[in-house]
């Protein structure tokens, strides 16, 4: 789960990570109060999107007077924004975030994540603050600074001098620079986050360091033990389909292309679409209706996958464990009953109970549903179906 | 042969009275698994399944000799449960439960490598000899036996490639489920290995899928190590960029996280790669051939 700008530097706050003072604000007026409260003669509005690049696209406004702080929040709500991180459709903005102006000195790149191979978080700085760090990394590989902490020993002061050294810092800044990441290190461990970025991090003319933006991902299965954060949770920020999905604990994401896909198991569902893709066709979403298929979720399924207008036709690729195929097959014909799927549906039904299956399915004689022998069958018999080849 | 686990292999079920634990540790003694008791904090005395359950792991394993723990217990104590059972000094945890915090796992997975203990998952589907063995909750019938060693991230297409394999008259050795979590227990270095030197084992299948850099690491060992016939499929060639996935995350991985990176680095290792999920059956008796 991610959160917005205003609520990764509300609990850096916490933790004693420096950040510019700040509020967020849902309207002109309100804009302004909180202007007027921060007071000072320079602040920054900034669009609240789960997305980066906000200032390339001109969701970030530097204002120079209360007038200015309340036009350009009324611009910047309700408007779309598109980055190079939104897609094409963009996403609209529902609230700002109102800042005091920084002095800017120097910018830097600070973030920690992960690091998988190593299995335990690491570090990251860099210079070249401001910039988009994937380029950073292509180009210039050189420029960032890493450090794998080990979380039984925790964040030391070797760990930090490394950073300070390879930024180039001078002694009086190193100080300041090991508060600020160590604080950083408490706010990624106590939370479980899964991902923090700070670009630009900067230096101010009396050498503080402030984070100037912030952005923070968790770890979804530790959210039950952080209440405060669950809280924080943007449904807006959301595909509305997949918030419903989640609900009947199905896990499901929107693709482009024209052939709906119900599979249980991720990495089935995934090669499903990917077998759909080597066939010819588009896939047109992820679905992966969980272990426990059953005739409630397949319904749910069917109805996610057709509130997709572009979807011709359904491939159902089943593979029974534990779960019988018989059962499956019974759950699609009562799912049929229930919700009215007027596309073409191929059903791929193997392992536990696979011929009783096909001879339900068969004896049902449903003019939609078109049985396949197997995986390479069902996709073949998918992909031609959504050609209108059926 | 066979490699981790066999006909001899003693095992306990951390959670065995709980719903999930009851039904796979029949599932399981049905298959032939010897399950030798369970643990289940303040049940201990009790019989289950016809079989005793313990307090903690380490009485169960003073009273039964186990040497591998199977655990299902919730995603907030399945840490604790790991930990334990590297305490108790059993050889294999096979740790199925989902969800658990990447935080734990992390804690867990140092202690069990500093204790000597391995790990399966979490989030996995467990370890299977074929008609031996089950410790996990894999569909046991369609793993026959044979010489083909499986490894995957995937459980429902660890069943997809075991039924292929089989359909096609070979067999499997083992197929271990390694779970498709950030940080997990065996991998595929380790698993190559052992198939690499287990007599049984002629050819390998991996299967991987994005995210990471695992297969990666695993094309670059296979280059060096691994001399026996190795047939690969990577999952998610048509997945869009992941959505949690940070820009911090992309950096660590250095880029590579993608299919066709994976594909490219397992291909250029001597891997058979097949691009269609249908084809792994068919590569297996090729390169057997």
């Amino acid at each position: 789960m991610n959160i917005h700008e205003y609520q990764a530097k509300e609990i850096f706050r916490k933790y004693g990570v420096p950040t510019p003072r700040g509020g967020v604000a849902f309207s002109g007026p309100e804009a302004r109060k909180v202007a007027e409260e921060l007071g000072g003669d320079l602040w920054v509005v900034k669009a609240q999107i789960h997305a980066g690049g906000r200032g390339k696209a001109g969701g970030v406004k530097l204002a120079r007077s209360l007038d200015e702080v309340e036009k350009f929040a009324e611009e910047l709500i309700g408007t779309t924004l598109v980055t190079h991180q939104t897609g094409p459709e963009g996403k609209e903005v529902k609230k700002v975030y109102i800042e005091e102006g920084a002095d800017i000195k120097s910018e830097y790149y600070l973030g920690m994540v992960l690091d998988r191979a190593l299995e335990m978080p690491v570090m990251m700085a860099s210079t070249e603050g401001g910039m988009e760090i994937e380029e950073v990394a292509a180009k210039t590989p050189e420029k960032i600074i890493k450090v794998a902490i080990d979380p039984t020993i925790g964040f030391q002061g070797f760990h930090a001098r490394k950073l300070a050294f390879g930024l180039g810092l001078g002694k009086d800044e190193q100080k300041e620079f090991i508060k600020f990441a160590s604080a950083l290190y408490n706010v990624y461990m106590d939370n479980d986050a899964e991902m923090i970025e700070i670009n630009p991090l900067i230096k101010t003319g009396d050498g503080k360091f402030l984070a100037l933006d912030a952005k923070m991902g968790f770890d979804d299965n530790a959210l039950y033990r952080h209440p405060d954060i669950s809280d924080m949770r943007d449904l807006d920020e959301e595909e509305p389909t997949e918030i419903e999905a989640k609900k009947y604990g199905l896990s499901y994401i929107k693709l482009d292309g024209d052939v709906g896909c119900m599979v249980n198991g991720a990495g089935l569902a995934m090669a499903t679409m990917d077998i759909i893709k080597h066939e010819g066709g588009e896939p047109a979403n992820f679905l992966d209706v969980g272990g426990g298929a059953n005739p409630d979720t397949v319904a749910k399924g069917f109805e996610i996958i057709l509130s997709d207008p572009n979807v011709k036709s359904i491939f159902v690729n089943i593979f029974g464990g534990i779960v019988r195929c018989d059962r499956i097959a019974n759950g699609i014909l009562q799912a049929t009953q229930k919700v009215e799927v007027n596309v073409p549906v191929v059903v791929r039904l193997d392992g536990t109970n696979a011929k009783e299956a096909a001879e339900i399915l068969r004896n049902a004689n449903i003019k939609n549903i078109i049985p396949a022998e197997n995986l390479e069958d069902g996709a073949k018999k998918a992909v031609a179906a959504a050609k209108g080849e059926a | 042969m066979s490699i981790l686990v066999n006909k001899d292999t003693k095992v306990i079920v951390q959670g065995f009275t709980g719903k999930e634990g009851t039904f796979h540790a029949q599932q399981c003694m049905d298959y032939g698994t010897n399950i030798v008791g369970g643990v289940t904090p303040n049940k201990g005395g009790m019989t289950h399944l016809g079989k005793p359950v313990f307090n903690t792991v380490e009485e169960a394993v003073k009273a039964t000799g186990a040497n591998v723990s199977l655990i299902f217990v919730p995603p907030a104590f399945v840490a604790d449960a790991v930990m334990e059972a590297a305490d108790a000094g059993i050889d294999l945890a096979v740790i199925i439960t989902e969800g658990a915090p990447v935080r734990d796992m992390m804690y867990a997975k140092m202690y069990a490598t500093k204790k000597g203990m391995k790990t399966i998952g979490p989030n996995c589907p467990g370890v299977i000899t074929a008609e031996e063995c089950k410790i996990g909750i894999m569909p046991g019938f369609i793993f026959k036996k044979g010489n083909v060693g499986l490894i995957s991230k995937s459980g429902t297409l660890t069943y997809e490639a075991a039924n292929q394999v089989c359909n096609e008259g070979l067999g499997i050795t083992t197929a271990v489920g390694i779970g498709g979590d950030p940080i997990i227990g065996l991998s595929y270095k380790e698993l190559l290995q052992m198939f690499e030197d287990d007599p049984e084992t002629e050819a390998i299948v991996m299967i991987g899928e994005i995210g990471g850099d695992l297969e990666i690491q695993a094309a670059k060992f296979i280059k060096e190590n691994i001399k026996k016939p190795v047939v690969a499929f990577i999952a998610g060639q048509t997945a869009p960029k992941g959505k949690r996935m940070g820009h911090a995350g992309a950096i660590i991985s250095g880029g590579s996280g993608t299919a066709a990176e994976k594909m490219a680095a397992l291909e250029e290792a001597g891997v058979k790669v097949v691009k269609s999920p249908a084809e792994i059956g068919k590569a297996v008796r090729e390169v057997l051939s």
